[in-house]
């Protein structure tokens, strides 16, 4: 009888473990808006119905902060985070984040091996699996703007031809970058420049020349709405957002791709996450030809190739990989070494 | 029947009574003394610590640390040392944690990050005996600057686990490699940021004054069904999330918002002000959001206040301004002082409304510390302004209370 209690005992506990280790819960982080809508649609539901797992899908606001705290607590809270390249550099550096390895990353939906099939950049940092192309860019609101119309960095600084306000994000990424290819720089050379005092000093002093017609925001999420009620002329943000006001809310905005600086989105696992092998599982779905192909409801460009011929030829055109030519790459390495110092320059360049 | 005469047992009761009595009220403050510790007491001292206290750099490379004190800090350190970091860094690269040492060290000196780390990456498939001979050599192959004293001073100068440099920096000054403090070579922007900002809150304070005190006067000697409806309009924005009030003012300001429409609409102006990101934007959201800690104490003194008091100075020949200012007004100085207090220690750390509405000239120097917390990483130095911020509004509380006195503060 005892043994036989024990027995049932014994099955009961394997049961409740086995169904234990059937539903998990795992926290995806992310961005939010339009973005976080379409992943929710394309990566998170699908893999939620596929597998039989839950998934608690949080917003974030960027940065390595929140991830940076959770590892040096060992309260780890977050499992997959959706990082801006020019953060991983640093975050896989300082040990925050899993190593992903490559090998187990599964081909595209034609066969193409994912070594093959990511685009170039995608799989850089051992950290993170590419997840989109996006890139930041200026728009102009067409009803507004008059018969003459912008199309290059140097209309932007260009206060003559184009008088009236430009609302730019306050941090020096982009900006300084959008100085110097403004002051004559080679596109190339951007980064090698912006490395030394001269360069330095040099874009600084062209930002000089728009300083007083510049309006400050902080959050993308301020950029369309400034376009629309006419509080600039110009305006920075993601393409994705101007996308979404343009196809979502009919807004007569037109995006400007000259010197646009895209980047890449990847997902990452927190180092030391519980639920590491079930992270791995949902990236390497999410990362499939078809969850990524969806990312082109925000005009967000797939990173493996087997997913171009789902994407609608109508976006197609809107999307960062098609004017990779008139773009230049947002160097992540760079901004490791020189985001605070230049962060701190461009705080006092703004209060003098 | 007096005290003496207690019997033994009587005076035991009673001091166990008392002390009974003592129990019970400490375990009924415990609760509030126990969260007190926790969400106040203890991030305050970890913030006070970590603004001093940087293990990092010391912790990650111990031996090199310890060769470090036999070099003169001026010339190229010799070979061993840097045979005993090419060692170090390889251990790094291999835990992944070369850039939190890559990190500290791009603080002191910007442009270090992709040296430490290019060098580590390769450091990471040469054998440690290989290292223990010819590190100095394949560091120098790696990269140039190992060949410059600059990026070992830095590394020397990141590895002192207790350092005031944070403070230093916070006050736009710095220690040069031979130990002398100046003005830092850098931007400065940290003690112009606090001059701003207690400015800023210096103005918000009067002007909650001058909006609040002839309110508070008018709900105070209101009929009491006129004063309650009136109050309820002071309290409701109270309740309101700060956030929407935050973005009401931008909804009110912005180019094309309802101000600069009203204004163009009834002719004053042909063409919008830009109101929106300056920092007269940050004044007038701060001083409405401010307003209830202004006007909720002065209404709760100017309401204990006995009204024939004025009459009382008026129908022995005062005429109306002077029988206001010398007996009224001194009688609500306490809910002046308290009101003004709270809301000059609120707004000096004002955090959110700046961020929004505050644009390039509207910042705070809680602004710097979010950016050091959030985008650049450099808690210490986030930890250091926050101290500093502390320790300026500790100064003036004193300063206050040596003026003033903080015995006749009323809160309501």
């Amino acid at each position: 009888m005892k043994k036989l209690s024990a027995l049932v005992g014994m099955g009961a506990l394997l049961m409740a473990t086995t169904a234990f280790a059937q539903q998990q819960t795992l926290t995806a982080v992310s961005f939010g808006g339009s973005y976080g809508a379409a992943q929710q649609r394309h990566m998170i539901e699908p893999f939620m119905e596929k597998t039989g797992h839950r998934i608690l899908f949080e917003d974030y606001s960027g940065g390595i902060a929140e991830i940076k705290a959770q590892v040096e607590s060992g309260n780890i809270q977050w499992d997959v985070v959706d990082i801006e390249v020019i953060d991983l550099e640093r975050a896989c550096a300082e040990g925050l984040l899993e190593i992903i390895p490559r090998d187990v990353l599964p081909p595209g939906d034609d066969g193409t091996p994912a070594m093959e099939d990511f685009m170039p950049g995608a799989l850089d940092n051992e950290c993170g699996v590419g997840v989109i192309f996006w890139t930041t860019l200026y728009a102009i609101n067409t009803e507004t703007i008059g018969p003459n119309k912008p199309s290059t960095i140097q209309d932007l600084f260009d206060t003559e031809k184009f008088p009236g306000k430009r609302a730019l994000r306050k941090r020096p990424q982009v900006n300084l970058e959008w100085a110097l290819i403004a002051d004559g720089v080679e596109r190339d050379k951007i980064y090698e420049v912006l490395a030394t005092e001269e360069g330095q000093a040099r874009a600084f002093a062209k930002l000089d020349t728009i300083k007083s017609d510049v309006v400050w925001f902080d959050s993308w999420s301020q950029a369309p709405q400034l376009l629309n009620d006419g509080g600039a002329i110009m305006v920075q943000s993601a393409n994705g957002r101007f996308y979404a006001a343009i196809q979502d809310e009919g807004r007569p905005f037109e995006m400007i791709w000259d010197g646009h600086l895209y980047d890449l989105d990847v997902w990452s696992i927190v180092r030391g996450s519980k639920n590491k092998d079930l992270a791995l599982e949902f990236i390497k779905f999410a990362t499939g030809t078809v969850p990524l192909a969806g990312m082109q409801e925000v005009a967000y460009g797939p990173t493996r190739k087997s997913s171009a011929p789902l994407v609608d030829p109508a976006v197609l055109p809107l999307l960062p990989s098609s004017h990779i030519e008139a773009g230049v790459k947002a160097d992540g390495v760079f901004w490791a070494d020189y985001g605070e110092s230049l962060g701190e320059r461009f705080n006092e360049w703004l209060l003098r | 029947m007096t005290a003496t005469s207690l019997s033994k047992e009587d005076l035991g009761a009673a001091r166990r009574a008392l002390r009974r009595r003592k129990l019970t009220a400490f375990l009924l403050v415990a609760p509030l003394l126990v969260f007190l510790l926790f969400a106040f007491v203890a991030p305050i001292g970890s913030m006070l610590f970590r603004s001093v206290h940087n293990p990092n750099v010391a912790d990650l490379i111990p031996d090199t640390m310890e060769l470090m004190d036999d070099w003169d800090g001026v010339s190229l350190p010799d070979e061993s040392l840097m045979n005993q970091f090419a060692v170090d860094l390889k251990r790094l690269a291999n835990d992944r944690t070369s850039g939190r040492l890559a990190g500290e060290v791009n603080r002191i000196l910007p442009g270090s990050s992709s040296v430490i780390q290019s060098t580590a990456r390769r450091m990471r498939t040469v054998d440690d005996d290989e290292l223990q001979q010819n590190g100095a050599a394949l560091l120098f192959d790696a990269h140039a600057n190992w060949q410059q004293v600059p990026i070992w001073q830095a590394i020397r100068q990141s590895g002192n686990p207790y350092t005031i440099a944070h403070y230093l920096t916070a006050l736009d000054l710095e220690r040069t490699p031979s130990g002398e403090i100046q003005a830092r070579d850098g931007p400065r922007i940290y003690v112009s940021l606090y001059i701003q900002s207690l400015r800023i809150a210096l103005f918000i304070t009067v002007l909650t004054f001058l909006l609040g005190y002839p309110l508070a006067y008018f709900i105070a000697n209101a009929p009491i069904r006129l004063s309650n409806i009136l109050l309820i309009f002071v309290l409701l924005p109270f309740w309101t999330s700060l956030l929407v009030r935050t973005t009401s003012w931008i909804a009110l300001l912005q180019t094309n918002g309802v101000v600069n429409t009203a204004l163009m609409g009834i002719g004053l102006t042909s063409s919008p002000f830009s109101m929106l990101y300056t920092e007269f934007a940050t004044i007038i959201a701060m001083t409405h959001i401010l307003l209830p800690f202004m006007i909720l104490p002065l209404y709760s003194v100017m309401k204990g206040i006995d009204p024939s008091y004025l009459r009382a100075a008026m129908s022995m020949g005062g005429k109306p301004i002077p029988a206001f200012l010398r007996i009224y007004f001194p009688m609500t100085l306490p809910g002046l002082s308290a009101g003004a207090l709270l809301v000059f220690i609120v707004s000096v750390g004002y955090y959110i409304t700046p961020a929004l509405v505050g644009g390039a000239d509207g910042q705070m120097i809680s602004n710097l510390i979010a950016f050091h917390m959030q985008q650049s990483n450099n808690w210490p130095l986030a930890a250091a302004l926050g101290s500093l911020l502390l320790f300026v509004i500790l100064l003036l509380y004193w300063t206050y209370d040596r003026l003033v006195g903080t015995k006749n503060l009323s809160f309501g």
